[in-house]
């Protein structure tokens, strides 16, 4: 009963009893518990990817109107897998003049940044990779740390598009992740804590509930962060050749593919674990194994939601994505982390319920207003628009335009 | 606390050498025959003309720049986040104050053109 | 030797090598590359010095941001895929002269310094730094006068950066 009540956790108490048993000093035997649970999860993930391929191209088939993958095994479950074996056996070409380390780092680096993101989401209630006390924070800097190997991929290309690509890619991401952690301010002073599992932990009531706008920030801050349509300026096809992988062949090209696949998953778990209530649900204490469900189904309802973005929105341009950043969510964000800080203070003695009620409201008011700035601007935009053409005919650019909707 | 860095430090070796051996593994299986095409750089299918190098516009580093002065500020704000529960009326006004004046940071480069991406 | 000693050196060592490396590399590039390897022995320094919350605000400030800052300034300058010339001054006799003398004063005034025989207390287990930080920074007796400079500082550090920056005939298309 008590393994179907929690299996993952019962396996790894019955496997850290069995390696106590042989002897040996507790060090070692936390090294090795760890060293397991690290090669477990770390597989886990990878071979999940396989997964995830097959959903998102069956998804985006149907949202063109087509089947997706249908023909290798039913369903085409086992398209990915071909793939991959084909993938096992292309040709590395590397360039000439190309780095040979970094240029071979890269790829590595790519992985390593969102498999390591793993390591502090917790899973279930017992189920987590370790306790961090500053888990979340972990989480933004290992995503940092990612697009270290983006400039390391395009500058050891010896290519000068792939360098810009690289280039631009990493200064969309640095751009988006001012967001991302101001709006992420927003849960660590609603829960008090920087640990993941006390985020969990804190969430009676789930924060998208009591924080919609800073869900809403971080959502898309996570999609830029990831790359991912409607943001992937830098690697569509038709514009600047695929950016920093131009050079990258083979395996490696699908390192960079899986990071992809991976990230855009794990960035739907992180917002899953941190706005939607993690492990949380009906009986999910009691059943750890529960939770681990409750996680699965949240995280997937998420991952729907960003593969129906790719498949529906159009690209951002370049300048319109640095906008967007720049002067609608920044200041949105740190609008919103003064805003909830004051209102805080203020409500700290009323019971819970009113309290989020307070900052619901509070949100609600704060996205109302941005939305009427933005339209605001919007209107103005056709007469900027004709300053900077330098006021070529009044009409035809204001046909042109319409009325800047 | 020294436990999780270790289990995060073993973590991170393990994620290091997974996707280096398998993409060893590839190296071993997949075909090797360079050949003086293959390995030149791709410029659209035709032959590189001139150095390997191109001049960047300055407003990657204006960029970078802004996006610097806003994570230090962020991550300055982090511990006062944390204790936000615990401090008292006057504590989270001064957090108030530390972001109010870096929303004048932000008008300023806003208004100086340092956020147009042309 | 345990195994925190172990990590302790292990870091240090790398981090010096690669610093060494920064300053001695051949191609601009390469010693933008070594400084991201620096900063991250430092971060574990951090670890082993039990302050989580640094290392990994060291992994996101430093190594996320004023890293990659470095290299594209390093981008911007023309000369960095053609690094060609000696790579040390004709002084350099005189320049390790004046870095030993400097050295040799610093490590003098640091043994006359009281601070290293303090023992550190160590905080009871359960506290939370972070939480411990927090309160400190704002607080009137402590932090809170730093605190407040810190962001005048960089406001200033913005303003003075963009004015130099910024391409002056772009204001004047406004």
């Amino acid at each position: 009963m008590d393994f179907l009540r929690d299996p993952f956790g019962f396996v790894i108490n019955w496997y850290v009893g069995l390696l106590s048993q042989f002897g040996l000093p507790p060090e070692v035997v936390e090294v090795i518990a760890s060293l397991t649970g690290a090669l477990v999860l770390a597989t886990g993930a990878m071979l999940f990817v396989v997964f995830l391929i097959w959903y998102e191209r069956k998804l985006i088939g149907r949202i063109q109107d087509r089947f997706g993958p249908n023909r290798v095994g039913p369903w085409g479950i086992f398209q990915p897998i071909a793939d991959m074996l084909k993938i096992f056996t292309k040709e590395y070409i590397t360039p000439d003049g190309a780095e040979k380390f970094t240029y071979n780092l890269a790829p590595i680096l790519a992985v390593a940044a969102v498999l390591l993101l793993w390591s502090v989401l917790p899973l279930s209630v017992t189920v987590f990779g370790t306790d961090l006390n500053v888990g979340f924070l972990f989480l933004i800097a290992v995503g940092a740390l990612g697009e270290v190997s983006y400039i390391l991929a395009g500058w050891s290309s010896n290519n000068k598009y792939a360098l810009l690509g690289a280039l631009r890619l990493v200064a969309q991401l640095i751009s988006y992740e001012v967001p991302l952690v101001l709006s992420a301010l927003v849960p660590v002073m609603l829960a008090g804590t920087l640990s993941v599992v006390g985020l969990v932990q804190a969430q009676e009531i789930w924060f998208i509930v009591t924080a919609p706008a800073a869900a809403l920030i971080f959502f898309i801050a996570s999609i830029a962060e990831i790359g991912r349509s409607p943001f992937d300026l830098v690697e569509a096809e038709s514009e600047l050749v695929a950016g920093y992988n131009i050079e990258y062949s083979g395996l490696k090209f699908g390192m960079f593919y899986v990071a992809e696949f991976l990230h855009a998953f794990t960035v739907s778990m992180i917002f899953a674990v941190v706005f939607l209530g993690g492990w949380r649900g009906p009986a999910a204490e009691q059943v750890p194994i529960l939770g681990f469900v409750y996680l699965m189904l949240k995280t997937f309802v998420v991952y729907f939601v960003t593969i129906l973005f790719r498949g529906t929105l159009p690209r951002f341009r370049i300048d319109q994505m640095m906008n967007l950043n720049w002067k609608v969510l920044t200041p949105l964000s740190l609008a919103l982390v003064m805003v909830m800080a004051v209102v805080g203070g203020l409500t700290r003695d009323l019971p819970l319920f009113w309290q989020a009620a307070a900052y619901l409201a509070v949100n609600i008011i704060l996205l109302v207003i941005a939305d009427q700035l933005i339209r605001l601007f919007q209107r103005k935009k056709p007469k900027q628009a004709l300053a900077i053409r330098g006021g070529h005919g009044a009409l035809t650019t204001s046909t042109k335009y319409g009325t800047g909707e | 606390m020294l436990g999780n860095w270790l289990y995060i430090g073993i973590f991170a070796l393990v994620a290091l050498l997974m996707p280096a051996v398998t993409i060893f593994i590839a190296g071993i299986l997949a075909p090797k025959k360079p050949d003086p095409i293959k390995n030149s750089t791709y410029e659209c299918g035709i032959e590189t003309v001139g150095p390997s190098w191109t001049q960047i516009k300055i407003q990657y580093y204006v960029f970078a720049l802004v996006f610097l002065i806003f994570d230090v500020e962020a991550v300055l704000l982090f511990p006062w986040a944390v204790a936000y529960n615990f401090l008292p009326i006057y504590a989270i006004l001064e957090g108030v104050i530390f972001l109010l004046i870096l929303v004048v940071g932000l008008i300023y480069a806003w208004r100086k053109g340092a956020l147009e991406w042309f | 030797m345990n195994g925190l000693q172990f990590v302790f050196l292990l870091a240090a060592l790398v981090s010096l090598f690669s610093a060494v490396m920064v300053v001695s590399a051949r191609r601009m590039m390469h010693a933008a590359l070594w400084l991201v390897l620096t900063l991250m022995g430092v971060a574990v320094i951090f670890v082993t010095l039990q302050s989580s919350f640094f290392a990994v605000v060291q992994i996101l400030v430093y190594v996320g941001a004023i890293a990659i800052l470095i290299i594209f300034s390093v981008m911007l300058t023309r000369r960095v895929m053609e690094d060609h010339g000696d790579q040390i001054l004709p002084g350099w006799r005189g320049a390790v002269l004046v870095a030993v003398l400097l050295f040799g004063v610093l490590v003098g005034f640091l043994t006359l310094w009281q601070g290293f025989s303090v023992m550190l207390v160590e905080l009871p287990p359960d506290t939370d730094n972070v939480l411990e930080l927090g309160k400190a920074l704002v607080s009137p007796q402590e932090f809170v006068l730093p605190f407040e400079l810190a962001s005048v500082l960089l406001v200033a550090a913005l303003i003075g950066a963009i004015t130099i920056a910024v391409d002056r005939r772009k204001e004047h298309q406004r």
